[in-house]
């Protein structure tokens, strides 16, 4: 099934189409059951949790405090490295960029990598369009693809399926394929059919887990291997990443990468681990023989120019946030109709895609906090989002630099109920006499009080307010003495 | 971790709107609980609702209006007692937030930090010790994000349980979970609200304890109003109201 959905601005009828899915939610509920033991187990200690969490937040703050420097430095011991540095503000410069490398190789196939940055700028469509094609091999994302489906989570790209639906997935579109429930199986099938491609792929391209200024080198995280081979068979590798993900030093890489991994899938760490810094040496047998670094902004440095905002780029793209969110957990990750969902989506898509179109999206969390809670690298998601809800009903103030979409929300008739609410609470005869009236008339109370009343019955109002009974333990208690 | 100052003579209460429309009897126990601590309890009339509804939907002018307008009551340096997690989070820390860089700041941080959700103060400042005189029983605990989150008062209010010798405190599945309130958010994405609070519902009368207690209002608006409508019996109540009964205040 195709759970591709149209857009942020459809995140209502998105979510509760999810909601209606039982299935859908019943793969969700587990999975996210699942991952939250994960990483519970890897965090027993909850002393060295901090301290893991501390030092990752600082790291990546000391790194952000410096960026725009780093990223010089970056650009600088990369190309000294001979790795090629190019510079995209937005999604069209991206695909332009690796459209060019790609038609200087001739390229027919380019064999990929996990990459959130890629399906930002919508690699695959955007390279098809000139003949190019793009294969997914990450497992999920291979999965994904065969749907003609975009991924659910950022680390799990096929996590809204179970193994039956695999199992369907794969009979629908690969040959002489028996139906299976054994997972093994089903893994080993796709990588049997992926086999070929990475001998076959012209280029291969990845993400980048951390960009290291100081040395010139890209680092990338996963499991299963493919990761590797995308940047070491095809004769060309490409690398995407957002411009945030530069850190200072090669001694940063070690605490994010045990915070990553335990955060994400409850690992110490990860089966692979690669670090890139060049193509291929005189001498060396493998290694392809160009590399490219493609640094995206994309709205990024939108939320850098904010103080507050900027956290956001903290982010190491764990996915903690999401898979500890209620909201997603009901919904899953299709609804939010953005690349990144969840808790990050909601604050990193405003920058990425304007608030006008992702309005919806801020108000979508009960702000119980749950994602700050786990966020490995501290990001203060509620607080976060209760700024981009300001920014969506009110023009900037004179000293703030405005966001893509500011007041893309406002509404005069809500603006107009909050000052009316902000006047009642501030003038205390009018409050008593609303709250005094709402119990005195609370026979008038409707049972059906819009959505609210869809699953619960109306508040009842009590006999008397708190300043009335006060009023009257205060009068006798002066009778008495 | 916060660091709490002695048991001081007086302390203001800070009912918060909704037990003052919805529930105020838990308001007078409350009082009764702090009275029993022998302290003075002074109830500003002047009071009326914290701020939250309009600080979380975006409208932080509207909010700051009122903030400053509640901080204006309390002028004595006395701690102020909130009768809700929420709104003492909302107090306690957000107050701050709306005067990030502002010149008052400092006056405010002062506010900020004499504010303390009840179970918290009754068991960090007050040191009370709850003689229970009630019949066995069981009671399941719902406390609000906020409260486990900003105010850690989770910890307090099962601390205040566990001193009651006669109660069985049941632990539900999701136990940190949301209810799926969220003040406007209930309102404005009621699918999710409502798939949140049928599974919250679910987990505590799973639990098969006798009475729910919680420590916030607005939580219980939403899971009353869940069972209520879904004809169950399990109905939540105040965990001021219940201590008091407990230890025989009633
Ligand atoms: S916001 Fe925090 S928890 Fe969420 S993906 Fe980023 S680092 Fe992980």
């Amino acid at each position: 099934m195709n759970h591709s959905s149209k857009g942020p601005e459809h995140f209502h009828s998105q979510a509760k189409a999810a909601l209606g899915d039982p299935q859908l939610r019943q793969n969700f509920r587990g999975a996210m059951d699942y991952l939250q033991d994960k990483r519970k187990s890897a965090f027993h200690d909850p002393v060295e949790e901090e301290k893991i969490r501390d030092l990752s937040e600082a790291i990546r703050q000391r790194c952000l405090s410096k960026l725009p420097q780093l990223l010089e430095l970056l650009d600088t011991n990369c190309t000294r490295n001979g790795i090629e540095v190019h510079w995209a503000e937005n999604s069209d410069e991206a695909n332009d960029i690796i459209a060019r490398i790609a038609q200087r190789h001739e390229a027919k196939l380019i064999i990929k990598g996990k990459s959130m940055v890629s399906e930002e700028i919508e690699l695959n469509h955007e390279m098809a369009k000139l003949g190019i094609e793009c294969l997914e091999s990450d497992m999920g994302e291979y999965i994904v693809q065969l749907d003609g489906d975009k991924p659910s989570h950022i680390i799990m790209p096929a996590i809204h399926k179970n193994k039956q639906e695999v199992s369907d997935t794969f009979e629908h579109h690969l040959d002489n394929f028996t139906p299976t429930l054994d997972v093994d199986e089903l893994i080993q099938t796709g990588r049997t059919r992926l086999r070929q491609k990475f001998y076959d792929a012209d280029i291969g391209l990845s993400g980048v887990n951390f960009a290291v200024a100081e040395t010139g080198s890209l680092c990338l995280v996963e499991n299963e291997g493919n990761g590797r081979m995308c940047t070491t068979v095809p004769k060309v590798h490409i690398a995407i990443t957002g411009i945030e993900k530069v850190v200072e030093f090669l001694s940063d890489v070690p605490p994010l990468y045990s915070a990553l991994t335990r955060s994400a899938t409850g690992q110490a760490i990860t089966t692979y681990f690669n670090i890139i810094s060049s193509p291929r040496k005189s001498g060396e047998r493998d290694g392809p023989l160009e590399v490219h670094l493609v640094l995206l902004d994309n709205g990024r440095t939108q939320a850098y120019q904010d103080a507050d905002m900027r956290k956001t780029l903290q982010c190491i793209r764990c996915g903690a946030c999401m898979n500890h969110c209620p909201v997603y957990t009901r919904v899953g990750g299709h609804a939010y109709g953005t690349v990144y969902p969840g808790p990050i989506g909601q604050i990193i898509s405003p920058h990425l895609m304007g608030l006008d179109k992702t309005k919806e999206l801020v108000t979508a969390s009960s702000f119980c906090g749950a994602c700050a809670e786990v966020c490995p690298v501290r990001i203060p998601i509620p607080d976060i989002l209760q700024r981009l809800r300001t920014a969506a009903k009110n023009p900037p103030e004179a000293d703030m630099i405005p966001m893509t979409g500011q007041a893309s929300a406002a509404s005069t008739l809500e603006s107009l109920a909050m000052k009316g609410f902000a006047f009642a609470a501030t003038t205390p005869t009018l409050y008593h006499a609303g709250t005094w009236s709402a119990t005195k008339l609370k026979g008038l109370m409707p049972d059906n009080i819009g959505p609210w009343t869809q699953c619960r019955t109306s508040p009842k109002f009590a006999d008397n307010t708190l300043h009335q009974l006060i009023k009257t333990r205060n009068k006798k208690k002066g009778e008495t003495s | 971790m916060r660091i709490y100052p002695a048991k001081p003579k007086t302390v203001y209460f800070y009912g918060t709107c909704l037990v003052d429309m919805f529930d105020p009897e838990a308001g007078l126990d409350a009082i009764s609980l702090l009275e029993q601590q022998g302290l003075e309890v002074i109830f500003i009339e002047k009071q009326t609702c914290c701020g939250q509804p309009a600080y979380s939907s975006g409208y932080t002018k509207e909010a700051k209006l009122v903030a400053q307008n509640q901080m204006d009551l309390f002028v004595d340096p006395w701690p102020v007692i909130v009768l809700s997690g929420s709104c003492g989070g909302m107090m306690h820390h957000h107050y701050r937030r709306l005067y990030q860089g502002d010149s008052a700041q400092a006056t405010v941080e002062k506010f900020c930090n004499r504010v303390f959700e009840l179970t918290e103060f009754l068991v960090n400042v007050c040191r009370i010790k709850l003689e229970d005189k009630g019949d066995a029983t069981s009671v399941v605990m719902h406390t609000s994000c906020a409260a486990r989150r900003e105010m850690n008062v989770h910890v307090t209010a099962t601390q205040l349980l566990n001193q009651l010798q006669n109660v069985e405190l049941k632990i539900p599945a999701y136990e940190s979970e949301c209810c799926g309130f969220g003040g406007t958010f209930a309102v404005r994405h009621p699918h999710i609200s409502q798939a949140m609070v049928e599974d919250k519902t679910r987990h505590l009368s799973e639990t098969k304890a006798a009475v729910l207690v919680s420590a916030d209002w607005g939580c219980l608006l939403n899971i009353n109003g869940a069972f209520e409508y879904q004809g169950q019996s399990l109905k939540g109540r105040h965990i001021a109201s219940f201590l008091l009964e407990r230890i025989g205040g009633k």
